[in-house]
């Protein structure tokens, strides 16, 4: 039963309507002074309603009355959730102990089967740290580090964790090329050769598993995690998202992505800069390394103008958090998209990279990413310019309901 | 040629720094800037004359000499150049394995002039740093306070104190990042920890007291101890501990080691300094905080709030930042004092602490940290206000020397990256394309 937040019914009804006004059920006018939709252009003085957890209607103050009933919150400006392409939040817990890092399995270098939400504790102090931070929709899961890590998922920070907040429970199978998947104590792979041909043997497999599934039911092979998870992959049902920063990594990248015809997203790509014809040709999206991430290791060559020489070229691309093994324990999307309007995207294009364009890029954006009718109601509310630094996160919403009051 | 000409060509022939001297034969004003001199109120529109080396005048009514090459800034920002407390740029080492207090190791003997980080520094707008070794000994060894003067060569990045010394000072740190579970020469225990940095800090009072006694008198004096002899300053208040402590409780452990043999240590990083930031500031030691975009990453970090700089500002005590390079990259040092400000920091405060703070924190006040007359000409031209995202550095200087141009394609691609930026051997240098 639904009990409406309208005045005059009861007081009975009452202690009822408490309860319902902060559920998802809750009904709410947020009035701002700009309103970035990411659905067209940006509204002075905008209303966005919010009706049973999703976005009811957006506009000009003017043309938008707002119904009876309705809370009113006010902001100077107010964007869309931030949708966070690549993180490992929840299952990299923020405490850095072995019993917290769940991201990578060392036992094996390749398995797929692992599942993120198998992993995923939506407890975990950073969860809330990015929700307060605006983070409303993540594909976390297993990171970068081992030839194949496992699976991700798309869900929403929000605790208790709900089975509605998990948007793609199986989202992509998460890879990395190059010495940051190097076996450790001379374990394989050991060079970068041999991860290829090992990746490449596993599809070979995967390829087999796929076209035995589809051949008669008397002759269909016994169930296997991995190669079911991996004939998903061939099929073209999950993208493999490759984490590979150095050229020689993300052509083997592509070259997969040709030789298997396979959706392969390009992750991290701290040269991708060097690659545009190259990855614009194959048409693969790039989940670009964070703004500010260490220009380190195998990221040496990163600029931190990646997003917009992509973007420039025409490639999909999203930012990311992206993973850290040590301080800080996760980095913070709105700084990062910040950096990167410093750094040649306009505040559109940066804004865009972590709301519509990675909703996109993570195959979501029908639920999320702008600020359109009936999309959910996730929404970020600040007191000035979103990508300052001396701005503050004021409120935010996941489905309607406003899931952190903190001044962030 | 008199001797002070002929000693003061040997020091610029051995600071190797034939353009710096060439910047400071005629007076360099830059005109129609917004001046932030830090120790003095903001002016929207003023100049900044500097003149061998020195600042000449800095404000609203500066009187630019006839002679002065005019530099026109006008719509840009220009502030002290940055001091770091706090970074490990340079790819320098201290103690090894074999001890846990190492105070007679040099980061000195290992430091390399030619290491991108520096580079990179100056493109951050840091003009002055502290180098220092790492956080995995309670005394991991010697620091280095350098000035990055662009040299490819430590002699040309040294400063010199007033007692003629070599400037540094020592690295100490408690909590985890010492303690080796196997124990050994290393402790395991925080009490541990304590006691021997006490044993050690007792041992040197020893030494310091027969040096004292024995006079003039070489014969009474004890055999040189190198590890000694750095303490003793410390005991002497001549070279200043910097303290790697994360946890409130190890914070008051730093201090109470400190009270106990007499010194005034920079507490460094402070993660959990906004729990006491009241005993901090009673005790009259400044803190350095490293400002860190999320909690965790490692226990004692867990608690880590970007509200300690505007706490122990408001508390009353020395509040300053640093990079601790690698941890936060030195080219978003100005951004510690925006996210200060979005903390709860005053602005003022905020680059106070960015750049005279840490001048006093390293005793290097009366040389810099401010636009002031007399002081180094060490300033940055901002494209903006230095607290917004969207402001670069456009150019750094350093004792009169411009050591870093955004202008220019080298220095571009060491301030936002790109193929081979982060090389140790430099891709030109710095006379290429002027």
């Amino acid at each position: 039963m639904i009990v409406r937040c309208r005045p005059g019914i009861g007081a009975a009804c009452a202690l009822v309507l408490i309860v319902t006004c902060s559920s998802v059920q809750a009904q709410v006018a947020v009035r701002a002074d700009v309103v970035h939709t990411m659905a067209g252009p940006t509204i002075t003085d905008g209303v966005v309603l919010i009706r049973n957890g999703r976005i009811e209607r957006v506009g000009p103050a003017a043309s938008v009355q707002v119904p009876r009933g309705y809370r009113e919150i006010r902001a100077r400006v107010v964007t869309p959730g931030l949708v966070d392409a690549h993180t490992v939040v929840g299952v990299s817990g923020y405490l850095n102990q072995p019993h917290d890092q769940d991201q990578v399995e060392s036992s094996a270098p390749m398995q797929p089967e692992l599942r993120a939400v198998d992993a995923y504790n939506p407890e975990d102090k950073l969860v809330e740290w990015v929700r307060e931070l605006g983070v409303t929709t993540m594909q976390t899961g297993h990171g970068p580090g081992a030839l194949i890590s496992g699976q991700t998922m798309v869900v929403k920070p929000v605790y208790p964790l709900r089975s509605t907040a998990i948007l793609v429970p199986e989202a992509m199978v998460a890879a990395t090329l190059g010495e940051d998947a190097f076996g450790s104590e001379g374990k394989p792979p050991g060079t970068r050769s041999k991860a290829v041909a090992m990746l490449r043997a596993e599809l070979l497999k995967a390829m087999d598993y796929a076209s035995k599934l589809e051949g008669p039911e008397d002759k269909r092979p016994t169930r296997d995690l991995r190669q079911e998870t991996l004939a998903r992959v061939m099929r073209k049902q999950l993208p493999l998202m490759i984490t590979a920063h150095r050229s020689v990594d993300i052509l083997a990248a592509l070259r997969l992505a040709k030789e298997f015809d396979i959706r392969v997203v390009l992750d991290g790509a701290a040269e991708a800069h060097l690659l545009v014809d190259e990855i614009k040709a194959a048409g693969v999206p790039v989940i670009v390394h964070p703004t500010m991430y260490r220009s380190t290791g195998s990221a040496e060559n990163l600029t931190q103008e990646a997003a917009s020489i992509l973007r420039r070229a025409g490639i999909h691309i999203a930012l990311q958090s992206g993973f850290e093994g040590y301080v800080p324990k996760t980095r913070v999307l709105l700084f990062e998209a910040a950096v990167a309007a410093a750094r040649g995207l306009t505040f559109d294009e940066a804004l865009a990279t972590v709301t519509i364009d990675a909703a996109r890029l993570l195959g979501v954006d029908k639920r999320v990413g702008s600020l359109e009718a009936g999309k959910d109601a996730d929404i970020v509310l600040y007191d000035g310019d979103p990508f300052e630094y001396t701005s503050h996160v004021v409120g935010v919403f996941i489905d309607g309901e406003q899931v952190s009051t903190q001044v962030r | 040629m008199s001797r002070v000409v002929l000693t003061a060509l040997a020091a610029v022939a051995m600071l190797n720094l034939p353009r710096a001297v060439l910047a400071q034969e005629q007076p360099h004003a830059f005109v129609d800037a917004r001046i932030i001199a830090v120790n003095g109120s903001d002016v929207a529109q003023g100049a900044l004359v500097v003149h061998r080396g020195k600042i000449v005048g800095a404000g609203a009514s500066v009187s630019i000499p006839a002679n002065a090459v005019r530099i026109d800034a006008r719509g840009k920002t220009i502030m002290p150049g940055l001091v770091d407390t706090h970074s490990h740029i340079g790819g320098g080492s201290g103690g090894d394995a074999s001890a846990a207090l190492q105070p007679e190791v040099r980061l000195l003997d290992s430091f390399d002039a030619r290491h991108s980080g520096l580079r990179r520094a100056v493109a951050g707008g840091i003009t002055t740093v502290n180098v220092m070794p790492g956080s995995g000994h309670l005394l991991s060894g010697q620091t280095l306070y350098l000035k990055l003067r662009g040299a490819k060569s430590l002699d040309g990045l040294l400063i010199t104190t007033a007692e003629g010394r070599i400037a540094g000072g020592i690295k100490m740190a408690n909590g985890t990042n010492p303690l080796r579970p196997q124990g050994g020469a290393f402790p395991s225990t925080r009490a541990r920890s304590a006691s021997m940095a006490r044993d050690l800090f007792i041992k040197a009072q020893a030494y310091r007291d027969k040096m004292q006694k024995a006079g003039d008198d070489p014969a009474k004096r004890p055999t040189r101890d190198l590890g000694m002899e750095a303490l003793s300053e410390v005991l002497e208040g001549t070279r200043t501990v910097h303290f790697h402590t994360h946890r409130h409780d190890d914070i008051l452990t730093a201090l109470r080691l400190a009270k106990e043999f007499g010194f005034t240590p920079v507490l460094q990083h402070v993660s959990e300094g906004w729990k006491v930031a009241a005993e901090i500031a009673a005790s009259g030691a400044p803190a350095s905080v490293i400002v860190i975009d999320a909690p965790g990453g490692k226990l004692e970090a867990v608690d880590l709030s970007m509200t300690t700089a505007p706490a122990l500002q408001k508390a009353g005590a020395l509040t300053g930042f640093h990079t601790d390079d690698y941890i936060t990259d030195s080219r978003f040092f100005l951004r510690s004092a925006g996210l200060a400000v979005r903390a709860g920091m005053s602005r003022e405060h905020a680059l106070y602490a960015l750049t005279m703070a840490g001048a006093r924190m390293l005793k290097l006040d009366s040389r810099l940290g401010s636009l002031e007359p007399g002081k180094d000409a060490d300033f940055l031209v901002l494209s903006g206000d230095p607290l917004s995202v969207y402001t670069h550095v456009e150019q750094t200087w350093v004792e009169g020397a411009k050591v870093f141009d955004r202008a220019v394609p080298g220095d571009r691609l060491v301030a936002v990256g790109g193929y081979g930026a982060s090389r140790n051997e430099t891709l030109h240098t710095h006379e290429e394309g002027r």
